[in-house]
């Protein structure tokens, strides 16, 4: 049966400039001046990362596993979100939603997050050490780096059920999702320089399935950090999106991800389109397929394992009525209330119905579109060639973040959050997971948390010991559970007390 | 199916649609391309000044 599908999204922003061109230098001072302004620094509990742990059961090889780093900057903070500096890039990881729409909503409020935060950096340095961040996950010169979705998924779902089940969705829904790039930047890329393809993930994926998500990166990644109760949940940590600008994509592509992952944990894995015979070269094919804006029809079909021939629009397509028969079945609710199934559906469908019939109109949804339709009308307007480093610019300032610069606020994207949510949610946690629990501990006793993570705080109450309050059900610690017991509680202390009565 | 037959399927399945969804979509695409164009006057004024360097400058660390 389908459970709750308790979901999030984290993101490497890129950045650009900072003292010395440092990037590890300048994602601290971006973490730091914006931890400043909130007046607490949180520190991150290590205690229960574990990211060599694999999903198939087995430990990855040292060589490869994922390395914690555990001296950089880190804040937690009262929305419940993570702000750190991951390798060389400022990450917000945002609180656990238990929606796709507040999921979006939350991953809207990282973009303004970092916004102030780059704005407090700046403030304190000279103005050629400006640091501008970037919404994207490529530099155009093979360097990529990652928007990851995450979602609660039951542990009775074989690992090997998800592979086979969700290889159709992750190599194909870049179709409605991409955000889109010129040229490529690896030897399997497949375009000239100066084409245009839909992702700017897809072509460094090497891998169907895998520990690594820095080299030979996979389709599905297996690394098996619930971050909760092991016993009941597993975290599908997918690494394969592309960041988006557009709401609407973001909206969509968690949606149609729940409630897939849903009708999986609900019918079993039978009920799921055959993936393609060869899932990474899928995965790139489709990436470059433009025959849609051209024609409207896909020239570009890969076999799947049953040697038919597939093109992505069609995975699309059967994966959208597979998840209208889940809804149908059950109303959705493990993923979302009525109304919110039903847009994410209708928008689905819309995206589809428009990428065949008339591009035009769904661009201002879809976000590889919308840059795509900006790069050729400039690129037509002034006789470029297609290497004119002005397209090159207008495909990187899509990303960036401030409103006098953003080509992405200009594209005429339709907007799905209102702008006072968006403020509320860069400060108030969602009430409806543990993260309501995170986010309100550290809004009223910031200077008791000695630090924090995924599932679970850890108080310092200056008696000599620390205490650990651990979270390990993520639909538990909502508002209407605990909120009761803040109110009650004065200090640190009566709040302890009160939770171990 | 082969793929000449699915194709034609396509392009009739498509032009149904089409007729059906034109006149809804019609004026709404006409708006989206005088969208476009004004977005594209715009562009010029707010383009990073030294493309070529602004973009052969962006240079990223891999994550993840």
């Amino acid at each position: 049966m389908a459970i709750e599908k308790i979901l999030g999204i984290e993101t490497e922003y890129g950045i650009a400039g900072g003292p010395e061109n440092d990037p590890i230098l300048a994602s601290s001072l971006v973490v730091t001046a914006y931890a400043r302004l909130q007046q607490y620094l949180i520190k991150w509990d290590f205690e229960a990362e574990h990211p060599e742990i694999d999903a198939r059961g087995v430990r990855g090889h040292l060589q490869f596993a994922p390395i914690v780093e555990k001296t950089v900057a880190n804040t937690v903070l009262t929305n419940g979100a993570r702000l750190y500096v991951d390798h060389a890039h400022p990450e917000y990881s945002a609180p656990e939603c238990r929606t796709p729409l507040q999921a979006t909503l939350y991953d809207v409020a990282g973009e303004e997050i970092m916004l102030e935060a780059q704005k407090a950096a700046n403030s304190s340095l000279d103005e050629n050490d400006h640091i501008t961040l970037y919404k994207n996950n490529s530099d155009g010169k093979g360097n990529s780096y990652g928007t990851h979705e995450n979602f609660l998924v039951s542990r009775e779902v074989p690992f090997d059920d998800i592979v086979r089940a969700m290889v159709p969705h992750f190599v194909s829904r870049q179709l409605l999702f991409g955000a889109g790039k010129v040229g490529a930047e690896t030897e399997w890329g497949g375009r000239e320089p100066g084409e245009f393809q839909l992702s700017q993930r897809s072509e460094f994926f090497e891998e169907i399935v895998g520990l690594e998500t820095t080299m030979k990166r996979p389709i599905v990644n297996t690394r098996d950090e619930p971050h909760a109760d092991a016993e009941r949940f597993r975290r599908l940590h997918v690494i394969n999106g592309d960041a988006n600008m557009s709401q609407v994509a973001t909206f969509v592509k968690l949606g149609s991800t729940a409630l897939l992952l849903a009708a999986l944990e609900e019918f079993g894995p039978t009920v799921f389109p055959s993936p393609p015979a060869a899932p990474v070269r899928a995965m790139r094919a489709y990436a470059q397929d433009l025959s849609w804006v051209h024609s409207g029809l896909s020239t570009v079909f890969v076999e799947d394992e049953n040697g038919m021939r597939v093109s992505s629009w069609e995975y699309q397509d059967q994966l959208w009525q597979l998840a209208q028969h889940f809804v149908d079945q059950t109303g959705g609710v493990a993923v979302a209330e009525a109304q919110e199934i039903t847009l994410i559906m209708e928008q689905w469908r819309e995206l589809l119905d428009g990428i065949a019939n008339n591009p035009d109109v769904v661009s201002d949804r879809i976000d590889w579109l919308a840059k795509y339709r900006m790069i050729i009308g400039f690129q037509e307007r002034h006789d470029l060639t297609p290497l004119s480093p002005r397209l090159g610019a207008i495909a990187l300032q899509y990303h960036d973040l401030r409103p006098e610069k953003s080509l992405a606020q200009r594209a005429g994207l339709i907007r799905l959050c209102e702008l006072i949510e968006v403020r509320n949610a860069m400060h108030e946690p969602p009430a409806d997971t543990r993260a309501y629990f995170r986010g309100e501990c550290v809004r009223r006793f910031p200077e008791n948390i000695s630090s924090a993570n995924w599932d679970s705080v850890v108080f310092d109450l200056e008696d000599g010991a620390l205490h650990r309050v651990p979270m390990m059900d993520p639909t538990r610690g909502t508002k209407d559970l605990t909120e009761k017991l803040f109110d009650e509680s004065a200090t640190a202390e009566e709040f302890l007390e009160r939770l171990n009565r | 199916m082969s793929e000449q037959e699915r194709i034609q399927k396509q392009r009739t399945e498509r032009s149904e649609a089409t007729q059906e969804a034109e006149t809804s979509t019609g004026a709404k695409s006409e708006k989206l391309k005088a969208d476009l164009d004004e977005l594209l006057d715009e562009i010029d004024s707010v383009l990073e000044e030294n493309a070529e360097e602004f973009v052969r400058s962006y240079v990223q660390k891999g994550g993840e």
